[in-house]
């Protein structure tokens, strides 16, 4: 489905996340993350955030494990940063798929 | 019927571990984390032989159980074998037989990038996770804290657990 957010019109599916991550810039992921109420998005979060649109656009599986060992965060830092849900919500910031692994 | 709008989220899993085998520990380990994930809480409290998996000296070690574990048939196909095939009782007791199915079930794991059990405890501990300790078992084990592992927040009494738990929305699940 269509949504309009930051002044542009994007497709999303119905939880929200992109279904195609070439829409995305860093207009969208601030105020995906203002709805996600992480509020402000700092360096912190955009460094994680591109490291993840990297390791998507590689096909790499995205684990919470593989996001502690990138050396980009640590996992106590993406908890802090992402609260409620880091992997999630940081992966719909990054205008990704939802992640759908279990660990 | 249950509609999205009258469903109460999950707010805190309290995970009891009683056994001590790779295959009694993991599942625990992976619920909590997956709760983590989802912004659930997450306790996991130690009680009988599931301190295994938080004494220092026995947590890298632990086995798979070959030993009355009627549905070792499952990892069969580990060995190129149908999953259909059962896994013969006796063989179980052989020695190094367990030591090997958990070598297999180590390498499976690492390729789904399921760590280690001291790894995956320090992940859960990062990610606010908390680790408790039966104190009844480990009075009966003869245990101390300094016996286990880092990252063990306390050892509880069963009163302190519930206690701990306290809160509408909060899940009790025994392994």
């Amino acid at each position: 489905m269509k949504k309009t957010i930051a002044g542009t019109e994007i497709d999303v599916n119905e939880e929200g996340y992109l279904t195609d991550a070439s829409q995305w810039n860093e207009a969208i992921a601030a105020a995906i993350a203002a709805e996600e109420g992480i509020g402000a998005l700092t360096d912190a979060h955009m460094k994680v955030v591109r490291y993840l649109r990297e390791q998507q656009a590689k096909g790499a599986a995205l684990t919470i494990r593989s996001m502690g060992k990138s050396g980009v965060v640590t996992t106590k830092e993406l908890y802090d940063l992402f609260p409620g849900g880091p992997l999630k919500k940081s992966s719909k910031i990054a205008g990704i798929p939802k992640p759908v692994g279990c660990i | 019927m249950s509609t999205p709008d009258d469903k109460q989220p999950v707010k805190k899993m309290s995970i009891i571990v009683s056994r001590g085998s790779l295959d009694g520990i993991y599942p625990a380990l992976i619920m909590a984390n997956g709760a983590r994930m989802e912004g659930i809480e997450a306790s996991l409290f130690f009680t009988f032989f599931g301190l295994n998996a938080l004494a220092n000296k026995t947590l890298d070690h632990l086995k798979v159980s070959t030993v009355g574990n009627a549905a070792l048939n499952m990892a069969m196909p580990m060995l190129g074998l149908p999953i259909t095939m059962p896994f013969p009782t006796v063989m179980g007791a052989i020695p190094g037989v367990s030591a090997f199915a958990t070598h297999l079930m180590n390498k499976e794991m690492e390729k789904l990038d399921i760590p280690p059990v001291r790894e995956f405890l320090e992940l859960i501990s990062d990610s606010g996770g908390k680790i408790f300790a039966c104190k009844l078992a480990m009075d009966m084990f003869k245990l101390k804290k300094e016996d286990l592992m880092d990252r063990v927040d306390d050892v509880l009494t069963v009163g302190q657990f519930y206690e701990e738990s306290a809160g509408a929305g909060t899940h009790i699940l025994f392994t």
